[in-house]
């Protein structure tokens, strides 16, 4: 037992095995139900396990997948860019411009208060928000900038936009804040000797050092945008589709081998999309 | 070496400005030009040069001349202000009060770039995500220059400091004296009239710190121009300096050529601090007088008498410290022969003789 104990390769794979375990059973072990699942055959009264590719093909088949799916791409990509911009200018404000550390930290936590909510919660309070007699139309007709309420302010894809944007905003300051923290003061002080603006500063030294903390970001903001089914449900009054809603329609219709191989494809999608995004940036110094 | 030169040639030749660099030894033709060396050699003077952050005074009313194309140290221990003093000069610090001429030009105001100084950094500052020539070039991108242009410029500044082989490599894939030798390159490319180099041997081992050293100064005589280096090391001061600028406590207690400072302290602090002195307070005075001009013989036949309380072998000298009369501390530093001729151990008490002529009477 001893000699065994001691050898490097069992005490290594010991060592190795909670963690190993706890991916297995969380992890892979789901994937490789989902990716079974999808090959199941499914009729309106049962789910039969088998070995066909009928779920992708009808998934492939239809017009309505790529519209989804190009839906979701939408909000994704307005999402990230929108997120992009507040979050790095927020966080610029943070490292850059916040001098003490006390207010870097009081200001930070500031930000973190809306999460003191579920997001559901936070979602929803925007309805009377926007809605048709809500506050910012009324306020917009009492100021005479518009003569009657605008319609599109709730249930159209500016809300789910909207929504998004501030769930997800801070998941692009903190990464971001993260790797602005890191960068050197005497760098900005060496390029402003060297004579550049603050512009050329920002363009030639913080963007370049902060792309691992926007790539971070960016791999948040996207992957939970594409997965996310509930806000583009709740924003767009069930107007507007994403592939999260998709998926968790066939679940209301017990359809899970067609949801499972939805969600094989969105999966591949993320992972495609994650994999291109990391071609570009080496995020590794940042874990 | 003759590639060298050629390039050094050009690199005179094309500056932005218009300005020529002059390189004394290689290019006498152009130190015989007066016009010319007006325009380059401009003097950079410090006039009641203050700086308080808060209350607390880092610089004290500093007035100060470097002379055109000399190599100063400002010498001092750390928090005595002559960091504070060379970000001024740099312009990454503001000036609380007085003014910083170049040339008789104020430039306090200026932004650093159009100083006519450049800096290097403590820890070299490179960018990281930039090539090694990129980061020379640097300066030449933030003015517009083309890129096939600003890269011929950082290959000749490269060349200029033997780095042309790894331009195309990133800071991080260089050794200390590497990393070194760019950020020189690329303080030097803007053509700065003063370069400020702020505890540039610090992050060095002692063995490159000497051989960089030896670079720098090279570099130095080459450029002609103002170099103005802050360090705590005093050897490195000695080693370096035409000029040293002795800082403490905000103000500068003494200012002169290495041997002035150092065969002439001034005060009490600079002695001490500048090294191989003893300080003692004798019935006529304080003094300062050099270690090495101290002679260990027998008791009862030297000025002084004293205790040996430490013998430490330092190669060429042995360097003897003892207590004498009054609690003070003298050490001797005797060549090595002449201690083992007649060694001595600690306990053992002694006399100290010395030359009166050696004395150095100390005004503070």
């Amino acid at each position: 037992m001893h000699r065994l104990l001691g050898s490097r390769h069992v005490l290594g794979w010991l060592q190795v095995a909670p963690l190993a375990l706890v991916l297995v059973v969380f992890l892979v072990l789901p994937i490789v139900m989902i990716v079974t699942v999808s090959f199941w055959r499914a009729t309106e009264f049962s789910i039969i396990p088998a070995f066909v590719w009928e779920n992708y093909e009808f998934l492939f088949g239809s017009s309505v997948t790529y519209r989804v799916f190009l839906n979701t791409s939408k909000y994704a990509v307005i999402t990230w860019a929108l997120t992009l911009v507040i979050g790095f200018t927020v966080a610029y404000f943070l490292a850059f411009h916040v001098r003490t550390l006390t207010w870097q930290v009081a200001l930070f936590l500031v930000c973190t208060i809306p999460f003191w909510t579920s997001n559901i919660i936070r979602m929803i309070s925007w309805i009377p928000f926007l809605g048709r007699n809500g506050i910012a139309n009324s306020t917009l007709i009492s100021w005479g900038v518009i003569d009657e309420p605008v319609e599109w302010l709730l249930f159209s894809d500016f809300a789910v936009i909207l929504a998004f944007v501030h769930l997800y905003t801070l998941f692009m300051v903190v990464p971001i804040f993260n790797t602005m923290m890191r960068i050197d003061p005497s760098l900005i002080e060496a390029a402003r000797d060297a004579g550049a603006s603050g512009v050329q500063i920002l363009w030639n030294v913080i963007i370049p050092l902060t792309k691992p903390g926007i790539m971070i970001g960016t791999i948040f903001v996207v992957t939970l945008v594409m997965g996310d089914f509930i806000t583009v449900r709740f924003m767009s009054g069930s107007q507007s589709a994403n592939v999260g809603r998709l998926i968790s329609n066939d679940i209301a219709l017990l359809a899970y081998p067609s949801a499972a191989a939805t969600a094989v494809v969105l999966l591949l999608t993320v992972l495609i999309v994650i994999g291109i995004l990391l071609r570009f940036v080496d995020i590794r110094k940042e874990l | 070496m003759q590639k060298k030169e050629a390039s050094g040639q050009s690199l005179c030749r094309t500056g932005p400005r218009g300005f020529v660099l002059p390189l004394p030894h290689r290019f006498a033709a152009t130190q015989t030009d007066g016009e010319r060396m007006d325009q380059i050699r401009k003097d950079l003077e410090l006039v009641a040069l203050s700086k308080c952050y808060g209350d607390a005074v880092a610089v004290d009313a500093i007035t100060h001349r470097f002379a055109p194309g000399s190599y100063a140290c400002l010498l001092g221990p750390s928090g005595c202000g002559k960091s504070s003093t060379l970000r001024m000069i740099a312009g990454h610090e503001s000036v609380t009060e007085g003014a910083v001429l170049l040339g008789g030009a104020d430039i306090s105001h200026l932004p650093p770039a159009k100083r006519g100084t450049a800096m290097m950094f403590q820890n070299y500052a490179l960018f990281p995500h930039l090539s090694v020539a990129e980061n020379v070039a640097f300066s030449l991108k933030m003015k517009g220059v083309e890129r096939a242009e600003r890269m011929a410029k950082a290959g000749e500044m490269l060349e200029l400091v033997d780095l042309s082989a790894l331009s195309d490599r990133l800071p991080d894939q260089l050794s200390g004296g590497q990393q070194q030798r760019v950020a020189l390159a690329r303080a030097l490319i803007t053509r700065p009239q003063v370069l400020l180099l702020d505890e540039p041997l610090s992050a060095l081992d002692p063995f490159l710190r000497i051989r960089m050293r030896g670079e720098l100064k090279r570099l130095q005589r080459e450029l002609g121009i103002t170099f103005i280096h802050v360090t705590h090391g005093q050897d490195e001061a000695l080693a370096l300096a035409d000029e040293i600028v002795v800082m403490n406590d905000a103000v500068i207690e003494q200012a002169g050529t290495a041997r002035d400072v150092f065969n002439a302290p001034r005060t009490a602090f600079v002695a001490q601090f500048i090294g191989g002195h003893n300080v003692i307070a004798l019935p006529q005075g304080r003094f300062a007088i050099r270690a090495d001009a101290v002679q260990v013989t027998a008791e009862m036949v030297g000025d002084c008498e004293g205790q040996i309380t430490g013998v430490e072998y330092q190669g060429t000298h042995v360097a003897v410290a003892t207590r004498i009369t009054g609690d003070q501390e003298l050490s001797a530093l005797v060549p090595e022969a002449a201690f083992f001729a007649q060694p001595f151990s600690p306990g053992d008490r002694v006399g100290l003789v010395w030359d009166a002529a050696d004395l150095h009477e100390l005004t503070a």
